[in-house]
């Protein structure tokens, strides 16, 4: 993926918004890559969670809307135990979340799902899927 | 010590399994602990964002009830549940700002500082109980079944409320070794099954769950013991799909660990409701002789 990294896209809104939403300071990153090689979705992403926190740092929001990694992110913390630089990636990763889903776009649509499916699915599953896909 | 008991939403129907079998063992153990009234859904995931204090308010009104109720520890079996009851309580017990919001906001409950210890299951039977005591009450030792114990990530993280080391817990495998079972080590014990992903990207979760049962059965594992009612969905209860989808998918018999703690105790077989199991768990405990009766 090439990145335009210019004046004009630059954006610090979402850099400050990360920053304020997550509480993490995302220039500690020094990219080492600890955070990709302990993902278990890794194979699953369109960009690990190391490439994120590049996007971040230089504040590329337009190449970070495109790419489903906070999506497919689990919350699962194992980032976050590793980080050398002590950055709770979970909380980056959800504040990439709430920026979206604090303009009222679900990422799962309740009504899509086939009720069969929704027999099935255990409580925990609706709620805490829920929680992170919708807004 | 007195004990409250925290179920949340899933163990009261599609894991009636896990919280039925855990009681029959508290009770062979000789240790009450009463339900929580009036307790309401803890939100399943704790809240990441500085800015997100409503998502707190659920737990933190159950800690509250608690409290209310006399109880000085909740004990809980659901890990989705522990965690975010626990991480509630460490922030009210920790940030004196965030506490005074969520206080203030709750102006018609008593005031809450973090005063009620919240523990898992495990926990209780590593430092209330003791493996001992566990070993003394089995009847039917479970000899000669290979279990992988599954931790999954909210048991072990983050560190400040996980009941054992993030990369390297052991607590499972004492708890295995005391029921008479060997614990299978394999590398995916402390990964993700994908938790919530199973609603946004099913075929992803499935993928993810199926990898983490070949890593067990590859290590020589019989079954798998879990403590969570999404890691048994992911699992357990996909294992279906994952037949249909892999080619060299087998199936892998599927147990919270308080089933084989009701086996080994001896406690009558209805209470495990393996009807919510697939069928492979019964199977498995037969072929090891390790139940003396099934019903119909």
């Amino acid at each position: 993926m090439s990145l335009l990294i210019a004046l004009r896209t630059i954006n610090d809104e979402m850099r400050r918004k990360i920053k304020e939403i997550s509480g993490q300071d995302i220039s500690k990153c020094f990219q080492c890559g600890t955070c990709s090689a302990s993902c278990p979705m890794e194979e699953h992403l369109q960009a690990p969670p190391r490439r994120i926190m590049t996007l971040i740092q230089f504040g590329q929001s337009e190449a970070l809307d495109l790419l489903n990694t906070p999506w497919v992110c689990a919350s699962c913390h194992n980032c976050m135990v590793r980080c050398p630089r002590g950055i709770d990636i979970t909380r980056v990763m959800e504040a990439i979340r709430l920026l979206r889903l604090r303009q009222n776009i679900n990422q799962v649509e309740p009504s899509n799902l086939q009720p069969e499916e929704v027999v099935d699915l255990p409580q925990i599953a609706m709620v805490s899927g829920f929680r992170k896909m919708t807004s | 010590m007195k004990l409250g008991y925290y179920p949340g939403c899933t163990l009261k129907t599609k894991a009636k399994n896990l919280e039925d079998s855990a009681l029959a063992s508290l009770e062979v153990l000789g240790i009450e602990a009463t339900e929580l009234e009036r307790w309401n859904c803890c939100g399943a995931v704790y809240s990441l964002a500085d800015d997100d204090l409503i998502h707190i308010v659920a737990p933190v009104r159950d800690l509250i009830r608690a409290q209310q109720q006399g109880y000085d520890t909740v004990i809980t079996l659901c890990s989705m549940c522990y965690n975010t009851l626990a991480r509630a309580n460490e922030l009210m017990k920790n940030d004196e700002e965030k506490r005074n919001t969520l206080n203030d906001f709750m102006d018609e409950e008593p005031d809450y500082f973090g005063d009620v210890k919240v523990v898992h299951f495990l926990n209780f039977l590593e430092d209330e109980v003791g493996w001992d005591k566990v070993k003394e009450a089995v009847k039917v030792p479970l000899n000669g079944l290979k279990v992988a114990p599954y931790y999954g990530c909210t048991l072990l993280r983050p560190k400040e409320v996980g009941i054992d080391h993030p990369d390297n817990p052991v607590m499972f495998h004492k708890f295995l070794n005391a029921l008479g079972a060997e614990a299978v080590d394999f590398d995916s014990a402390t990964e993700c099954c994908s938790a919530y992903q199973s609603l946004a990207h099913p075929d992803i979760a499935l993928k993810v769950s199926y990898d983490i049962l070949q890593d067990a059965t590859n290590k020589g594992a019989d079954a798998l013991a879990l403590a969570c009612p999404l890691c048994d969905y992911n699992l357990g209860r996909k294992q279906g799909k994952m037949l249909e989808m892999f080619e060299s998918a087998n199936e892998v018999p599927i147990y919270y660990f308080t089933h084989l703690m009701a086996v080994a105790f001896g406690v009558p077989i209805d209470r495990n409701h393996f009807e919510l199991n697939r069928e492979s768990s019964v199977e498995l405990l037969k072929l090891k002789n390790l139940l003396s009766e099934v019903p119909a």
